[in-house]
This record gives C-alpha cells, sequence and structure tokens, in this order.
C-alpha cells in the first residue's frame, strides 16, 4: 500500500508505458559509481519517476553541484511505478556497479540490502552533527531505522492515511465525521439508509483494503501488536487484536461499508477517487496523495468538498487515537559500495533540510518531515490540508509504516492476496492468520 | 512452430533432390547465426535457471546451493499445485474461445470482397498495440461504477458489475481480453491457409451440389487441418507463458482465483524474491509446455507432416 503514491497519479500519463522500457537501458548501460570526470566524482542518485518530484530533486542536485568540490551527483528516475523501481533497484544493488545514492521507502524494502551490508550506517554521522538530526521530524526519522540504527534521510512528504470525507454531502445530511468506531457503524447505516455509499474502496488494487486492517488493529491493540508482527516473533499473527481487527473487516464488508462491488474497484485508474468525487461514496479512507489525485482530476471537488479527519478510536481498545499509520517518508540511502560516500553524505547533509528545497517541495504540495515548518506551509497549494498533515504527525505518538512495506518481501504477497480473502469472505479470520504463519 | 513447419516440410519433399546436391549449401554456417542467437538468449538461461534451481538465492550476494530443497518445496507446495488448476481451466477456455472464432472469422476474411478486407484490416488493429496498453484500457472499461461493466455486467449475471472482483468473473475477463487480443493473429493464420486452398476443390463439390455449410465441412475444415494444430499449439503453449494480462487485469487476484503459474513464478522472483525457487517453477513451465506441444504433434498426426493437398 501507498508504495508509488505519486506514480499512481501518473500512472495513465504515458509514462507508466515508456516508464517500463526506457529505465531498462538506465539500469543496463550506464557506467559505474565514481566514473572520474574532472576533479569530482559523479554520483548517481536513483529515484522514482515523478514530474513534480523530480523537479524539485533537480533543483538540490544543482545547488549542491553548483558549490561541492567533493564531487557530482546525476539524477537518474527509474521508473514511475513503485514495484518495477524496487525490481531495477534489486538488480542494481545485486550488481558490481549499485547506485550510490537511492530512493526507497525504509523498512522492508532495503533490509534486505543492510543484511548483506549494502548500505552506510549513517547513524553517527547524524549524532556527531545535531543540528542535521534535529531538522527532521523524530518520529519519522525513527521509522527509518533498522535494527537501531539509521540507514535512510528523509527526501520527501509525509504520506500518513487519513480519512477523507464529503464535506458538502456531511453537511447536507447533517453528519459530522466518526469520532470513535460506534460512531463509524452509525453513520454506515444512515448513508446507506441514503443509498449512498458510505466508503469508496478500491479493493481491485488490494492495498487499500491493507489501511483499514492497520488502522483497526492499531486502535485495537497498539502499535506493538504489528511491531511484534514485524519483529517475526513466535505467535504474533495469533494477537487477539489483529483476530478482532479482521473479525471487524469482516462486519463492515457485511454491513455494506463499501458497497457490494469495491472488489471490482481500482484506485490506480481512478474509479474509487471518482466515486467519491461525485458524492456517490460518503469517504474515503486513503494515503495523503489523495488530495493531489482529487486537485489533478476533480479540482472543484478538491477545493469545496474534501474534508479531513483522523480515524476513530475503537471502544475499549489500546491504540492512542492520535497514532497515525502509512508511510512516514522516501528516503534515501547510501550504497557502501559507493565511490563517493563521503560527498553523498555531504549531499544528503547540505541538501534534504534545505531552505530551498524545503520550500519547493512544499509548493508542490507535500508536508516535508522537516521541523519548524509551520509558518512556511501556507506556501502549499493546500495549505489548510499540509498544516493538518503536519500537525497530525507531530502530534502522533506512533507512526507504523505499511505492513506490506515494512514486512520482508516474502509476504507483501500473501498479506495482501489473504486479506483480499478475508474482504471477501473467502476466508475466516482464524484462516487467514493461519495463512500467514505458513509463510517463510 | 511456425517458422520450423514450411522449412521442415519443404526439406521433406526435396529429400531425394537434397542427396544429389548434397554439399551445394554450406549447411553448418547457414545455421550459425540463429544457434548462437537461440544458445545465448535461450540456451544459456535455461542452464543458469536450471543452476540457480539447486540454490538459494534472494537476488543479492552469491547464490548458496541448498540441494534439493526448492524442488522438495514445489512437492510439497499447495499454491503451485493450484497455480497450476487455474493455468489449465484458462489454457482450455482460451482455446475453447479463440479456435472457434478465429476459424471462422479467417475463413470469412479470407473471401475477396472489398468490405471483408476493409473490416478484416480493421479486426486486426489489437495486434499492433502492446499488452500493456490492452489490459490498462480494459482495466477502465471493467469499473463497476463507471465503465461498460455498470452497463452491461446485469445482462452477464452481475447486477453490480462486480465483474473482475469476483473469482469466475476475474478468470473471464482474463479469457475476453485474451482472446480479444489474439484472435486477430490467428485470425491471420486462418485467412492465409483457406487463400491456399485450391478453388477446384470447391468447383467440384458445388457440380456434386454440396452447399455451404458442407463445403466448409468437408473441404475448408479438413484443409485446414495443419493451420488448427498450428494454431492450437502456439495458444496453448503460449497460454502457459504469457501473464502481463494478467499482471495488470487483476495482479492474480481476487484472491488468488486468476494466479496463473507464470504470474507465480513472477511474483516469487520478484516480489519475494525467492530466486531459486522461482527458477524451479520456470523449470516446471519449460517440462508442462514442451510436454504439451510434444503431445498434440503426436497425436493429430502433425509429425508425419502429410500434406493435405495430397493426390493433386
Amino acid at each position: 500500500m501507498g508504495e508509488q503514491p505519486l506514480s499512481r497519479r501518473t500512472f495513465l500519463s504515458a509514462a507508466a508505458i515508456t516508464g517500463l522500457s526506457a529505465p531498462l537501458v538506465a539500469a543496463c548501460g550506464t557506467s559505474g559509481p565514481g566514473s572520474a570526470k574532472g576533479g569530482g566524482k559523479t554520483l548517481q542518485a536513483w529515484v522514482l519517476v515523478d514530474q513534480a518530484q523530480n523537479r524539485v530533486q533537480n533543483l538540490a542536485v544543482d545547488a549542491f553541484n553548483k558549490s561541492s568540490k567533493a564531487g557530482k551527483v546525476k539524477l537518474l528516475p527509474i521508473s514511475s511505478d513503485g514495484a518495477v523501481y524496487a525490481d531495477k533497484l534489486r538488480v542494481g544493488m545485486g550488481s558490481p556497479n549499485p547506485p550510490d545514492l537511492f530512493f526507497n521507502w525504509g523498512s522492508g524494502s532495503i533490509r534486505s540490502y543492510v543484511q548483506v551490508g549494502g548500505l552506510v550506517d549513517l547513524s553517527q554521522k547524524l549524532a556527531a552533527d545535531p543540528a542535521w538530526k534535529k531538522s527532521f521530524l523524530p518520529s519519522v526519522l525513527e521509522a527509518g531505522k533498522i535494527d537501531g540504527k539509521y540507514y535512510g534521510i528523509p527526501l520527501r512528504g509525509m504520506q500518513p492515511v487519513i480519512l477523507f470525507y464529503n464535506k458538502s454531502l456531511f453537511a447536507e445530511q447533517g453528519q459530522k465525521p466518526p469520532a470513535t468506531y460506534d460512531e463509524l457503524l452509525k453513520l454506515i447505516d444512515f448513508f446507506k439508509s441514503k443509498r449512498i455509499q458510505p466508503f469508496a474502496l478500491g479493493g481491485l488494487d488490494q492495498w487499500p483494503n491493507l489501511m483499514w486492517l492497520e488502522y483497526l488493529v492499531d486502535r485495537t491493540g497498539g502499535p506493538s501488536v504489528f511491531e511484534n508482527i514485524a519483529a517475526g516473533k513466535p505467535g504474533a499473527w495469533r494477537d487477539p487484536a489483529l483476530l478482532s481487527s479482521l473479525q471487524q473487516v469482516r462486519d463492515l464488508v457485511q454491513r455494506g461499508a463499501f458497497g457490494t462491488n469495491y472488489n471490482s474497484v481500482n484506485y490506480v485508474k481512478d474509479g474509487a477517487g471518482l466515486l467519491f468525487a461525485k458524492g456517490k461514496a460518503a469517504m474515503h479512507l486513503m494515503g495523503t496523495w489523495e488530495v493531489s489525485n482529487q486537485v489533478d482530476r476533480h479540482r472543484a471537488f478538491a477545493e469545496k468538498d474534501l474534508g479531513f479527519a483522523p480515524f476513530p478510536s475503537v471502544a475499549g481498545g489500546k491504540g492512542d487515537p492520535n497514532s497515525v499509520v502509512g508511510n512516514p517518508t522516501n528516503y534515501f540511502s547510501i550504497s557502501s559500495k559507493s565511490a563517493g560516500k563521503d560527498a553523498a553524505v555531504e549531499f544528503l547533509k547540505k541538501e534534504m533540510s534545505d531552505t530551498a528545497y524545503v520550500d519547493a517541495l512544499i509548493k508542490t504540495g507535500d508536508v516535508p518531515a522537516v521541523t519548524g515548518l509551520e509558518s512556511r506551509l501556507s506556501a502549499s497549494p493546500t495549505p489548510e490540508f499540509s498544516k493538518y498533515v503536519y500537525q497530525m504527525v507531530q502530534k502522533a505518538p506512533s507512526f507504523t509504516l505499511s505492513w506490506d512495506q515494512a514486512l520482508m518481501p516474502q509476504f507483501k504477497t500473501p498479506l495482501l492476496a489473504n486479506l483480499q480473502k478475508v474482504f471477501t469472505g473467502k476466508q475466516t479470520p482464524e484462516q487467514f492468520v493461519a495463512a500467514m504463519e505458513s509463510v517463510k | 512452430m511456425t517458422t520450423a513447419v514450411p522449412v521442415a516440410r519443404h526439406r521433406h519433399a526435396r529429400t531425394t533432390e537434397r542427396n544429389s546436391d548434397r554439399g551445394a549449401r554450406p549447411g553448418a554456417l547457414w545455421v550459425l547465426p540463429a544457434t548462437l542467437f537461440f544458445g545465448l538468449f535461450a540456451g544459456l538461461p535455461l542452464v543458469l535457471v536450471a543452476v540457480l534451481s539447486f540454490t538459494s538465492w534472494n537476488g543479492l550476494g552469491t547464490p548458496e546451493f541448498n540441494g534439493l530443497a526448492n524442488w522438495s518445496r514445489l512437492m510439497s507446495d499447495s499454491s503451485v499445485l493450484d497455480s497450476l488448476r487455474i493455468s489449465a481451466i484458462l489454457t482450455v477456455l482460451s482455446w475453447a474461445v479463440q479456435t472457434p472464432l478465429a476459424l471462422l472469422l479467417g475463413v470469412w476474411a479470407a473471401g475477396r470482397q472489398r468490405n471483408r478486407t476493409v473490416l478484416s484490416s480493421i479486426f486486426f488493429l489489437p495486434l499492433l498495440m502492446s499488452t500493456a496498453a490492452i489490459a490498462i484500457t480494459w482495466l477502465t472499461l471493467l469499473d463497476p461504477n463507471f465503465g461498460l461493466a455498470a452497463k452491461f455486467g446485469r445482462y452477464l449475471g452481475f447486477p453490480d458489475g462486480n465483474i473482475i472482483g469476483s473469482p469466475r468473473g476475474a478468470l473471464a475477463c482474463v479469457v475476453v481480453v485474451v482472446a480479444w487480443q489474439f484472435v486477430p493473429f490467428h485470425t491471420l493464420l486462418y485467412q492465409a491457409a483457406t487463400r491456399q486452398i485450391p478453388q477446384s476443390l470447391y468447383d467440384a463439390a458445388t457440380v456434386d451440389g454440396a452447399g455451404r455449410v458442407r463445403q466448409f465441412r468437408h473441404i475448408t475444415l479438413p484443409q485446414l487441418r495443419n493451420t488448427i494444430v498450428t494454431s492450437s499449439v502456439l495458444m496453448l503453449v503460449g497460454s502457459l507463458t504469457y501473464f502481463e494480462t494478467v499482471l495488470i487485469l487483476t495482479a492474480g487476484g481476487p484472491g488468488s482465483a486468476t494466479n496463473i503459474l507464470p504470474q507465480h513464478m513472477y511474483m516469487t522472483a520478484f516480489r519475494d524474491y525467492a530466486m531459486g525457487y522461482a527458477s524451479v517453477i520456470a523449470l516446471a513451465l519449460v517440462a508442462l509446455g514442451t510436454a504439451l506441444s510434444l503431445l498434440i504433434v503426436r497425436f493429430s498426426g502433425f509429425a508425419k507432416m502429410r500434406s493435405t493437398l495430397e493426390g493433386m
């Protein structure tokens, strides 16, 4: 879930098709790191293809290249599809010429590189420069830790999952966003009686389903439930909070929270977003990128009707209702085979919390994981929302990374497939747990 | 298969002739480029995959030999069996849908009437499109709220348009999209083959008082026998290997309802990063495809390469 939020937005643009083939050239044919060129080394920085983001990243690269004597950085946008990007990164990292710097999702997406000693441990560099460390929001920096060490520097905005709702529709019907799970159930019944689908859900893409489970488990059992699962503790999948959350998922589906055909609705090609924007669905649980998608595709709706709220609390739950799930941010990590490690660290130190870079990010609608932005967020195209997200993450006692990103890769496919079976009633919560426990 | 057929037939007919001028052709040299190409891009990778199948490798570092662990995992893996079953269903359905369509369309398009030429060239358009573009377009059409599925779903037994999200519907969608894409190709085969049938056969049948249906059954169909076999082999073996449509349309879902074997292999290799085990699945696919095409060739009498024009 949420691994390639912006790719989703640009997917239909022909980039998707060219994006699949063009990077092959980049991945296969380019020279390795450290091809010495007049004075400094040229470092390769692999990033996800995204026009707005790449433009901002290039600003940082240009600024660095102008002043740096240590080396130059070259940005290589690889693919717009997160899964394809991850494949190519895998091949690149397995080759003798890995990229010097690369975009990633932290956690599960880089853990296997850490295990083979492929990444530079940044803990000491951060400790040696407290001002640099303090320039990032602690919860986001922490979320990028692996086995207690820092391997990534936040590179862009934060993407928590938010309960979006249609403001006009709610006002018209005299409703307000749910604060508790019971209120949520009442809202479902209410909107159903008005023949409005309570929630839009892009079930065809599978990952949107996961957001429901992540929030329900967090509210019911707190962040430790998933921490145990991610750490591979025996019996972690058997946690009662997980079982009861899966049962809640079943109840929501049976109650008609997502209509009957949610499993044919896609998110990537605007199926769920359009349902929501047209007022045919009242709410939508989605990552922050929903805002930029709606601004792109249904501007009038995005400006007038798009409301946002936190996920409701669950009665008797151990979780803090201020906690969030989603993608803390994307990170830049440095490959340990790089011939220009120091220059790469220098680049991250100078540019990733640089005022010009952060302001440029804000202008794209991103909410960077950088401290002290309160006043600067007014420059965002959606200032109200940006400030909301910024405060939400700062207030959050924990920020649980999307499970499919946090777990080791072999869990991802079974997790999504089995959860879809729970949604469609093909599997009971117990069968889900048994199926996940059998994954090695 | 298609390229091999005419060459083989050609040689067979010329056996005696060739004996007399042996040495006139630089035999080994002629096949060198093709052998090199095949060896480098098909033979070598196949050998490497075979080696990988005895290792544990996640794409990073050096593969480590783990003996027969991957192979014994294959034996006890119920998801592979499940994928195999879905692959078999998809293969049979694809063949059953595409063959009659392509055959009838091909015979129809073989006529020289102007409207047929125009219509068939329009009909061949899907051949030019990329699989990814086709799948993405269909995905939009299949949206249950705003796409065609919303309007026509109810006539197909899906009142809420939930076609691609239901296990049977999703499988049907894959069959239809694949057919939409590949029927034109097979139509082309049948069109060309139908045009090769001597007009004299039809003239003789007309004199004997055979109608169009009888002519089709007793002349066209038997004359197309070799083409039917060729096209079937391509379809059956093809449906064991392509998976782009599935990857983009359903990603193997809902649940694992369309998780065909190639898709399973791809996910094992490039999502789970279990390269060794994925190699085992790949080899199983190779064995299956080879066995299938050998079987068809054997039991259809195709191997004898008997011309349909014998006695003419």
